[in-house]
């Protein structure tokens, strides 16, 4: 079995666990930064980014959360999750966790009247993959070492740096599960890595 | 690459991303500020908070919208503003405001007393209150994309969002447990919209996430209503009339998100001031009573 932990501090946590399951896949709601040490990848899931970066700080998140980043493990972040992995946030004087190479821009479509759902083609996953964008960012640029995975009318909206992989939309609030399958065998690949390595 | 806005789904899940989250009232940039930065999830735009609403008496309206301007450009998370019931024209104008999601509320005074709005109408999502499963689904019915318990606003006593998101919870179950024979019964005994109650019993709950409301005035009022099934909580007067609202700001949010850790919130709990002064439920005469506007 392979652990795959939701970060559960504020936001749409109980849409991803639904979305991760498979056969190998044991979901666990993460509350407390110890249990980082049971997971073989993250998902920071959609919420409210100033909010979550709160309680990261407030519940002793952020140094275990980066750590976690640097041994490699994957990381999934969908909206505000994408932000808290970018390593640039335009307007912002400071990054929250900074673990991509990335420069992402909040609100980038607009208020949430703006907020739209349309269908994407995605690299790696498949054709028309069902796109929720809520308030969504967008990335505005990326680091030579990210792979551009998705992008709506000119803008990049899914990336992937090796084991991270970053979001601008909503991918668990629809009934397709194909990109969170697409994480999951990004998390089973790292663990084989792990063991030639070793 | 076709874009639909305004689609149950864009609406439902910006209310999704609220979860487990305060959403606190405030009447200017500052107190918007303060709020976000003890963690709220979204603010609340008004021109008075509940409980100086019930103290001023005479209509209630929408507020002025330099206040829900004001506010909209001091924070970077989303804003919610109140039209009265059935106002159409208050709704319209907020939705021209640009504000994320509009409270059809009853702490404001009602302008129909025949018909809510329908909200399926528009681009921008909305926030209705309710005390029964009735009510609740009879919002989804109109397009509501998110509820709350009305409680009784601005008393600073918990017992109506109790009594409310109890019994909401209690209908809930029982839906789910019926048998096709039954449905159609409840559905009339509820008033209730048929496809509503066939939605929750097929997927086992509210299809919209449901907030408490009313009446929450401590860290451990907001935690009694997330243990009681709560998606999230809304603290109207608590905050910025109690004597530290930065400090009692953050301790509802710690005590939502940690619900079930005592402790924490016991230790949160600590020196925190005084809480605003409650009006027990019983001395309110019947005019006074916010729940009971709106059907």
């Amino acid at each position: 079995m392979i652990n795959i932990g939701v970060l559960a501090l504020q936001g749409a946590v109980r849409e991803h666990v639904r979305a991760l399951e498979a056969p190998d896949v044991n979901v666990i709601v993460v509350k407390k930064a110890l249990q980082l040490e049971e997971i073989d990848g993250l998902v920071f899931p959609g919420g409210e980014s100033t909010t979550m970066r709160r309680l990261i700080n407030l519940y002793g998140f952020y140094e275990p959360l980066k750590q976690f980043a640097r041994e490699g493990k994957p990381v999934f972040g969908t909206c505000a999750g994408a932000i808290l992995m970018a390593k640039e946030i335009a307007g912002q004087p400071e990054p929250h966790l900074s673990v991509m190479d990335m420069t992402v821009e909040r609100n980038a479509f607009g208020r949430q009247r703006e907020s739209f759902e349309a269908y994407l083609p995605m690299k790696h996953v498949g054709e028309n993959i069902e796109a929720v964008f809520i308030r969504a960012p967008i990335i505005q640029s990326v680091g030579p070492e990210v792979e551009v995975l998705a992008e709506y009318d000119g803008q990049i909206v899914v990336a992937q740096e090796g084991p991270f992989v970053a979001c601008s939309f909503h991918p668990e609030l629809t009934e397709d599960d194909r990109f969170h399958q697409y994480f999951v065998q990004v998390v089973r690949d790292s663990l084989k890595v792990g063991v030639t390595a070793e | 690459m076709e874009k639909r806005t305004g689609t149950e789904r864009v609406k439902r899940g910006m209310a999704e991303m609220q979860k487990g989250g305060v959403i606190m009232d405030v009447i200017n940039a500052e107190q918007a500020k303060i709020a976000e930065e003890a963690g709220a999830v979204a603010v609340m735009a008004l021109e008075r908070v509940p409980s100086d609403i019930r103290a001023a008496g005479g209509v209630a309206r929408m507020a002025d919208p330099t206040i829900v301007e004001e506010v909209r450009d001091a924070v970077s998370i989303p804003v919610m503003a109140k039209a009265r019931i059935g106002h159409i024209v208050e709704a319209r104008l907020l939705e021209a405001l640009g504000v994320d999601y509009i409270d059809e509320s009853e702490v404001l005074t009602p302008a129909d007393e025949v018909f809510h709005l329908n909200k399926s109408d528009y681009t921008v999502p909305f926030v209705c209150g309710a005390k029964d499963l009735g009510e609740a689904t009879r919002r989804i019915g109109e397009g509501a994309s998110m509820l709350r318990t009305k409680g009784e606003p601005g008393t600073g006593n918990i017992v109506e969002a109790v009594r409310h998101q109890r019994l909401i919870q209690a209908q809930v179950r029982k839906v789910i447990s019926m048998s096709d024979d039954e449905l159609m019964t409840e559905a009339k005994n509820l008033g209730a919209p048929f496809h509503v109650l066939q939605d929750i019993r097929e997927t086992g709950r509210l299809p919209v996430v449901n907030f408490a409301a009313g009446g929450i005035a401590t860290p451990a009022d907001a935690a009694l209503m997330m243990h009681l099934g709560s998606d999230g909580v809304f603290v109207g007067s608590g905050i910025f009339k109690s004597d530290n609202p930065e400090k009692f700001g953050r301790a509802i949010v710690e005590a939502t998100t940690h619900y079930d850790d005592f402790s924490l919130i016991a230790e949160l709990s600590k020196d925190l001031g005084v809480a605003m002064k409650g009006i027990e439920i019983s001395t309110l005469e019947a005019k006074d009573r916010m729940q009971d506007r709106g059907w």
